[in-house]
Formats: C-alpha cells, structure tokens, sequence
C-alpha cells in the first residue's frame, strides 16, 4: 500500500518537473492570443465594435470583456474563425454593431468640398489627400470602407460606392454538384 | 538524333486536326469595327493613349504599357476610335473590361515601320522595344515576352526550347504556321536566342504534323540556323512548358518553379514569328493566325486582326445550323465564350465551334468513387482526387499542402474520370479563392500599418505640440510672471465666438466652388470629372495575381 | 458552366467499372457452380434483386434521383460479393439480414456511393457471421462428395423454405469449408495430418472445387487488373501477406499451421484478394499506400484464420484495414513532378 502511494506520488513529481521545465524552456513571449485575433480581423477600422479600432477590440476579446460577434466587416466568416481561434461556439452576429455590407470605397464629390480636412482627421488609415482650402480626394487603393469620413463631412460630398465585381477580382464560382433532386 | 525522355502522365484524346491542317492559312480581311481590349496579356492592362475620334493608322500604338509587367496595343487596321469604355471580352466570367473601338475605313494603311538592327542593339532597350511592340506568349498564356527573354535574376539560360508541341485536339494553327512560314519563326528565334544568350536551340514538334517538321528543318538548313529539330510523340500535354522541357532535355522542373528554374525558356511558335515580324519589319503584335474549326462549313486557319468579333470570323469559315456554343481554345483547356460579338485576343488560338454531334452534353457527375484513376494521367504527378477533396470541402490549406499550384489545368484528369466530375473546375476555384484571400490578407495588413502609423503619428504631434506649449508657457513666465485669470477667460470666450460664427457659416447653404464660373470653364471641368470618373473605374481593378 | 475539359473519355463511367467488375466474376460463378451445384446461382439472382430494391428504397428516402444511381452497378456489386461470401445454400432471410446491413447501414447512411469507409458487402458478412455463426458454417458439400447432388428445384426448395427432398439428409449437402475443419481439428488437439487424413474435403492444395473456383477468381482478377480497373498493388501485396504470414507459422510449426499454399489457395483469399480489397471507395488511393494496405489486410487474415474464433478473416481483416486507410493515404503521399528539386 505504502510503495503504490510512493510510487504515484513519485510519478506525480517527476511529471509536475517536466511540465515545469517544458513552461519555461518554450515561454512565449508577449501575447500572442491579441495577435492572432488582431490578424482574423479585417482591420476596417471602422470602429462599428464600440472600440476605437481593431487592435483595441482584439484585446478586448482576449481579455474576456467583448463578444466575438462585433464585427460587421468580418461577417459570420470572420465569427466563425474567430470561434475557432478561441474554441467558443460561433453565433450569429451582433446587429446592434450593424450589418455587413458589400466591400465600398469612400468618393469624394470634388465639387462639393470646401477643403475642411474633417474627412482627413476621421480617416483611420490616412487614405484621404487634401490640405485646408484645398479639394480632397480618397486614396481608393487605401480606403477600407470604414465609412468614418461620411459622418463628419459638413457638406455631405462623401459616399460609399460599393465595389463592382470585374475582371481583376473575378473569382471561379464554387461548381455545382447537384446530386439530390430539386425539394 | 537526341534522346528523347517522357513526362509523367498524359493522355490520348481523339486528335481532329485533319479537319483545319489541310487547308492554307486564309490572309486576313478586316472587319468594319474592331475591339482591342486592354487587358489582353498577364499583368497590367494597358493605358489608352488615343481619344475618342482620333484617326489612327494601322500598327499605330493605341495604349501603352503600363508598369513592368505590360505590354503596349496597336491599331490593327486604320480607322476611327469611336469607343474607349467596357465591352465584352473572351474571358469565362462574361464580365466587360476596358477595351477600344475602332470603326475601320477599309484602307488598311499602314503606319511607318522601322525594323531594327537587333545585333547593334543594346538588350535592354530591344527588350523595351519587344514590349512597345506588344509582343506577348501566344500559346495561350499571353505573358509578356520582354520579361520571358531578360536572363537576368535567375540562372543562366542554356536552352531555348521552340514549342511546336500544340497537343491540344482541333488546334492546328501552330502547325500551318510552321508549314507556311518557317523561316521567319526560325529569325524570330535568332532573336531570342541573342538576347537570352542561350547556347542550345531546340524546337519540339510532336510527331503528327510530319510536313510542319520538314519544313521548319528546311528552312534551318536554308538559314544555316543551328537548331535541332525534335520530333516528340504525340501525347496531350505535351506542349506544356514543364513537360517538353522534360521531353527535351529530361529536366524536371522544380515544383513550384518555373523552367528558367533549371535554365530552360520555352517560346511558342507563334510568338517566335511574332518578334520577327516585330523586329525585322517593324510590324508590331496585331493580328495572330487562328484554327476556325469543329461545326463550320470549311474548317481553316485565319491569319485575324487582333480585335474582330468572333461571329465574324466564323461567319468567314461558314457558320452552321446546330451550333451550339463556341470554345475559345482547344477542348481541353479552353472556355466556352460568353457571347458571340467577344473579339479574338492575343490568347486566341483557336475558335470552336460546337455541335451536339461533336460535344454532346455532358453525362451526369457522380460522387468520386476513388479510382484514382486520374492519378496516372496527371503531368503534375499529383493526387487529383484529393485536390478534389480539398477543394470540395473548402479545405484551401491542405490543398495547398497537397501543391494544388502544381496544377497546371490540362485536364487530363477530368477527361479520364468515370464519375464525370469537372475536377478542374474545383481546383480553379480553390486557386482564385486562395489568391482573393491573399489579396484580402495584404490589404488588411497594409491597412493595418496604416492605421499603427496613424495612432504612432498623432501621438508624436501630442508630444510635439505639448513640448511647443511648455517651452511657450516658459518664456511667457519669464515676460509676465503672473498671468491673471481675466486674460484667460478674454481668451476662451475670443474662440468661443469665432466657434459660433464658424458653426454659422457651416449651417447656411454652402455654394459649391464651381457655381459661378463662365460655361467654357464649367464645360472643361464636366470633361475632367469625365475622365476622372474614368479613372476610378479603373484604378479600382486591383492588379491580377501573377500567373504564368 | 464548366469551362475545361469539353471532352470526355467516351466509353469510361461508373457504369462501365462496375460492369466490367461483373464480368470477371463470371469465371469465378461459374466454377463455383460447377462444383457446388445451383444454390450459388439462387443466391446471386436473390441478392440482386435484394441490393437494387434496398438501393432504390434508401435513394427515395434520402431524395437522389433513382435512374443514373441505380444504373450505375455498385448494389449489384456489393450483392454479388456478399452472395459469393456467404454458403451457396444460405436461407433467404440470411440474405436479406446481411443486404440490409450491406446497403442500408455501410452504405447509404454513411453516405452513398463513394462515401462508406468499410466494404459494403463485408460488413454485411461481418454482421451476419456474428450473428448466425450456426447458418453461416453450413457450406454446400462439393457435388464430387455429395452423396445425392440438388437440383434447381431442390436448392430453390431449401434457400426459400428450408426443405429437403425426402430421403436427404442435411449432412449429405452441406458441410465446413476446409478452413474451417482445419480451425475444428486443431481445436480438437488433432495435427493437420490426422486432419487431413480424417476427411476427404482437401483437394490437391486446397479444398475440392474450392481450388478451382479459387484459380478462376484468379484468372477473372488478372482480367481486371488488365482493362487497369484495379491496381496490381492491392491483390499482389494481399496474396504476398498471406504467403509471408502463414509460411512463417508454417515453419515454425508445420504440424500446427497450414502451409502458405492452402492458406492463399482458399476461394475467399482470391475473392478478397482481387474484389474486395481492391475496391477503391474503401480502399488506400496511394501506390505504397496500397501495398501497406494489401500486406496488412493478408497478415490480418491469417492471424484471424489461426487464432480468430471465426471460420475465415478476410472480411474482418479488410474491415481493419479500411479504418486505417486514411491514416496509410496521409503518409504515403507520392512526390509531385519536380519535388526532388523543390525550389
């Protein structure tokens, strides 16, 4: 009786030191977690999850103190792999953050701008080029459709014009394989 | 005699070349309106440099190539541009793209031409001259040549493989061509030969175009060109660039590489007597020889204006009842076109024309029941049916794993499944999905550098700003040591006031900045907003990823 | 719209595998009958209609169009391999129980063509002979030692109504298959030379008829392998197991073990060998996948055979096998073209 208690307990040892060592010898440094979320994210910037940009959500979602369903961008691909990441079930999303849309670009209306550089100030990712007094016009190839810009613009010159779907971002469709009969 | 090696896979597809290959290449006529597309070749579409209205004469350049990877268009006849703007293309997705109009005058007038003296030119700049003269692969890949025939930044090339393999069933302009006009094939492969610097010239012709290797031996002899002249079995990819390479020289081409990988470059014939026509008569790349053949009345080879409507041509050949959709390219590898008034390209070898006699509809799929026996035939040495799993399940990582970018879209694989499942199809879709996401994954990463840069910014402007005001509020100590509130309450209220009448200002209608100007001005500005217009359309078609 | 590949091999379909799968087996049937008499055939016809009437009942159920399934032959494959897998008299009902189970369970509620992971006819099998072992060592006697052979009639009495004609005894038309006699004896603490002295079922290296019925499995098999319907790798490394397998015990032990020659000389290794292991829906796709496949399912079949409690292993063995297929097909991945100089 006494031997089998020494010899668990001895076993209980020696594998509480190797998972000990294996802790320190393969530390990660940082957080990887808040990275790893941060790169499912679509880095709209848009801000539509309560949170002043994507890193700061992805940090909330690390820490436990926001859903996985916030991100209108990232859609319900963006939840499932989030869900996946973080071994939750995935749910539908949060529309009180908004729905998804078609991917858009900002446009700029040159004839209406007064040059106020607002736009210029609200754009997360500097896409936006124009100087005080001076017409502005959107870097279309930087814009992420965050759709910041449009709120602050006094004489409302900005719109979102979705993208079309042509040549250079034409995809192959998944090929129909009907097997069943039409129910 | 070399010694000839055999790729792995391949099949043996019913050939019908009889068909086209006995007739003489019809010359070319030109249609009243010619559509050149701007896109015709891999990498950046070309810019228009003419206006609507513009006289242009035949081989006068029409849009100019735009970045490395591009090549430059041509009038194919002379005419007016009636049209700059989207209209149908021969491409699977039936979508419009930027193309330009030319209503033609019947005279065909030639711009003037200066052949140049390639042996006392400098490679770089006859490399520059190959793509103002839009010269792109004509086999079907349409890559721009000018960067296909600059050695450098790989190992040295000690190859130069001419592919007269055109293994796909029906097509037979490759084979006329070589037929009709060996020679100037053989000067365009001089040229080539000159700027790769490749001491071996090999031209691999498959052994069921007999008289197209006796005259292109013919002609060697006549040139006194060094070349040897390879008759390869017939075997269906066997024109693909990998495999012939194989065949002639029994180099395996890395996976994931390319030819030039093992010091190989593989030019079709086409493109060989395009870059002589090119640089020794000053005649850039606009017209190409096309095999008009399955349900038409007389199956042929057209020598066609880059740009005509593809009814027109088949019109030509004699079209007739029963036709039942149109393949640009051979069966194997080519797509159906959406629409018949489509122009034929740079890309189009061949038009075909089906029947139900001749294609008739597909049998249904069935579930794959794991033959394999689509695995002997694959050129790739791939494992087909799990691609096909992968890509059916949307498992895009391990179809990767398992090289889904090996594939090189022959076909060989659906042709032989009993299940008649369109396995190309699948890895197609596996393919563009996985480029969108990379694509999507390079915009978010640059938005988010962006969006890091930004945060990083404005935090140095803080800083800035609050190290400008302390070393302000210090020298403003030093003058008046005791500022009273008063001051400070004079000035909260001096920019309350200016908020106010700026709030103001804001709230009344604003006028737009163009309201009062004379009409000329306002008409020159619609023009500008026009043409930019224009632009956005344009620039917002993000660069294709690079396929060769 | 599909965009590549306009054209089709013609000729080459689903239909056309599984027919020419049929056609093989006829030598092997026909052997079989010759020797053991018209219960085999009954059987065949019986599970036949069995397989299609079940095939088509599941297809209504799980709503697939019934035409270009049913066409297609893989009920009618998996019924003749159960048939051929059970006793030629086996009761109809013995039949209808392992169809069930074939083409119901490890068939269509895995999925259907193309999707079952085990052998459908060899689940079937696996069912039944743990079910009713009574009913499934009851093997027709060959008709050279039947005292009183049964006609058409008789063998069509006895599967549908369990009747023999008057003056037949039960033991003069069915007895164990050679395996089994072997397994009995030795369990008896007889030696294989007592056993074989003891009865006149052994042939020249098998069974009487069974032999025979065994080459022509073989000649259909090698028929198969030529219009490259099966890959010579399943059948080779299956057969090779088996050899290796039992010649080691053999010569470890001759008077315990069987040689290697009676072992693969049995109408069930051959049937297994070239129809069952090799079929590809449960089968390992690669070529070293295939031998590892092949080698396992012959070693697992004597070591059943020798020390199992059952009559034969190659339903179990391939059974085994099938669950390790896609561990043998995910290390076994053959080079791509070029990979030897991967960039």
């Amino acid at each position: 009786m006494l031997t089998a208690i020494l010899v668990m307990a001895g076993i209980a040892v020696a594998l509480g030191a190797v998972l000990g060592f294996a802790a320190l010898r393969y530390k990660v440094e940082g957080d990887p977690l808040v990275e790893k979320i941060d790169a499912i994210l679509p880095q709209t910037q848009c801000g539509q999850c309560g949170f002043p940009g994507c890193r700061p959500y992805a940090e909330a979602i690390a820490r436990g103190e926001a859903d996985i369903n916030q991100c209108p961008p990232g859609g319900e691909e963006g939840v499932k792999k989030l869900a996946e990441l973080l071994g939750v079930e995935a749910k539908p999303l949060d529309e009180t953050h908004g729905v998804t849309k078609p991917k858009s670009v900002a446009y700029i209306d040159e004839a209406l701008c007064i040059g106020c550089t607002l736009c210029i100030q609200a754009c997360p990712v500097d896409a936006i080029l124009g100087a005080a007094k001076q017409m502005h016009t959107i870097i279309a190839s930087e814009c992420t459709g965050c759709e910041l810009c449009v709120a602050p613009c006094p004489v409302n010159c900005i719109s979102m014009v979705p993208l079309k779907e042509d040549l250079g971002s034409w995809k192959w469709k998944y090929p129909v394989f009907r097997l069943r009969q039409a129910t | 005699m070399m010694e000839l090696q055999r790729f792995p896979g391949g099949i043996h597809p019913e050939e019908h070349k009889q068909e086209s290959s006995s007739r003489p290449i019809h010359a070319a006529f030109v249609p009243k309106k010619l559509v050149v597309p701007m896109r015709q070749h891999i990498g950046q579409p070309s810019k228009p440099i003419v206006k609507v209205g513009d006289r242009v004469l035949k081989g006068q350049m029409i849009a100019e190539a735009d970045g490395y990877v591009s090549v430059a268009m041509h009038a194919p006849s002379s005419g007016i541009v009636t049209e700059i703007g989207l209209a149908a293309v021969p491409h699977p997705s039936g979508l419009p793209d930027l193309c330009i109009t030319l209503s033609t005058d019947g005279r065909d007038e030639w711009a003037a031409r200066t052949p140049i003296d390639w042996r006392n030119t400098d490679p770089a700049a006859l490399r520059g001259h190959v793509r103002e003269l839009g010269i792109a692969g004509l086999g079907g890949a349409v890559f721009p040549s000018s960067i296909k025939l600059d050695p450098a930044g790989g190992p040295p090339i000690h190859t130069l493989i001419l592919n007269g393999g055109e293994c796909e069933p029906w097509i037979t302009c490759d084979d006329r061509l070589m037929r009709e006009r060996a020679e100037d094939i053989l000067e365009g492969a001089r040229i080539m030969q000159h700027l790769l610097g490749a001491e071996k010239l090999i031209a691999g012709i498959e052994d069921n175009k007999p008289e197209a290797i006796a005259a292109m031996r013919a002609a060697a002899e006549r040139l006194g060109l060094a070349i040897e002249i390879a008759a390869m079995p017939t075997l269906y990819p066997g024109g693909g660039g990998k495999q012939i390479t194989k065949t002639l020289t029994g180099l395996d081409t890395p996976s994931g590489g390319r030819t030039t990988d093992v010091g190989v470059q593989v030019f079709n014939m086409g493109t060989s007597y395009a870059l002589a026509r090119a640089i020794l008569h000053g005649e850039p790349l606009i017209s190409r020889i096309v095999t008009v053949t399955g349900h038409v009345l007389q199956p042929q080879n057209f020598e066609v204006l880059i740009g005509t409507p593809i009814s027109e041509l088949l019109l030509h050949a004699g079209e007739r009842d029963g036709t039942t959709g149109v393949i640009m390219g051979g069966p194997m590898m080519g797509f159906d076109v959406p629409d018949m008034d489509v122009p034929v390209v740079k890309a189009t070898n061949c038009v075909l024309a089906k029947s139900k006699e001749l294609f008739p509809p597909k049998p249904r799929e069935l579930p794959c029941i794991r033959c394999t026996q689509c695995v002997p035939v694959c050129p790739a040495e791939l494992q087909p049916q799990q691609l096909y799993w992968f890509a059916r399940a949307r498992d895009l990582g391990r179809a990767q794993e398992y090289h889904l970018f090996d594939c090189i879209e022959c076909g060989c694989c659906s042709y032989v499944c009993p299940s008649h499942i369109p396995l190309v199809d699948y890895y197609r879709f596996a393919k563009s999905e996985i480029w969108a996401r990379e694509k999507e994954k390079r915009l978010s990463d640059i938005a988010r550098e962006r969006h890091e840069f930004r945060l990083f910014r404005q935090e140095r402007e803080k800083k800035e700003k609050a190290e400008r005001l302390a070393a302000k509020a210090q020298t403003k100590r030093a003058e008046a040591p005791a500022p009273g509130d008063a001051e400070q309450d004079a000035k909260k209220k001096l920019i309350r006031e200016a908020l106010a009448r700026a709030q103001a200002r804001k709230a009344a209608v604003t006028p737009k900045n163009t309201d009062n100007l004379p009409p000329e001005k306002q008409a020159e500005i619609a023009e500008i907003e026009a043409r930019r217009a224009k632009i956005v359309e344009i620039a917002k078609q993000p660069v294709e990823p690079e396929q060769h | 719209m599909t965009a590549s590949a306009h054209i089709l091999k013609d000729s080459n379909s689903v239909t056309r595998v599984m027919l020419l799968v049929l056609a093989c087996l006829l030598p092997g049937i026909l052997t079989y009958a010759w020797h053991f008499g018209w219960g085999i055939v009954i059987n065949l016809a019986w599970a036949s209609i069995l397989a299609l009437a079940l095939e088509a009942f599941a297809l209504r159920l799980r709503g697939y169009p019934l035409k270009p399934f049913l066409s297609d032959g893989s009920a009618v494959v998996t019924a003749w391999l159960l048939a051929l897998s059970l006793p030629p008299l086996a009761p109809w009902w013995l039949m209808l129980v392992g169809m069930v189970f074939a083409i119901g369970v490890a068939k269509h509620l895995y999925g259907g063509l193309g999707q079952n992971i085990f052998n459908p006819a060899m689940v079937g099998f696996a069912v039944l002979i743990i079910s009713f072992p009574a009913q499934m060592t009851q093997w027709a006697a060959p008709l050279a030692l039947a005292a009183q052979p049964l006609s058409f009639g008789d063998s069509l009495a006895y599967i549908f109504g369990g009747g023999l004609p008057p003056g037949v005894a039960l033991d003069a038309v069915v007895s164990a298959t050679p395996l089994d006699t072997v397994r009995t004896g030795l369990l008896q603490q007889h030696t294989l030379g007592e056993i074989h002295a003891a009865s006149s079922i052994f042939g020249g290296i098998g069974g009487v008829g069974g032999e025979w019925v065994a080459a022509a499995y073989l000649a259909g098999g090698i028929a198969l392998w030529a219009f490259r319907i099966v890959p010579w790798q399943v059948p080779v490394a299956f057969l090779a197991g088996i050899w290796l397998t039992a010649g080691f015990l053999h010569w470890a032990d001759a008077g315990r073990y069987a040689a290697p020659w009676f072992q693969i000389a049995t109408p069930s290794a051959m049937l297994g060998a070239f129809f069952i292991a090799t079929d590809p829906v449960s089968g390992a796709t690669t070529p070293r996948g295939r031998i590892i496949f092949g080698l396992g399912a012959g070693f697992l079949t004597v070591i059943i055979r020798v020390f199992g409690g059952y009559p034969d292993g190659v339903a179990f063995a391939i059974l085994l096998m099938n669950l390790c297929v896609p561990l043998i097909d995910a290390y076994t991945q053959p080079p791509v073209f070029g990979a030897t100089r991967k960039k």
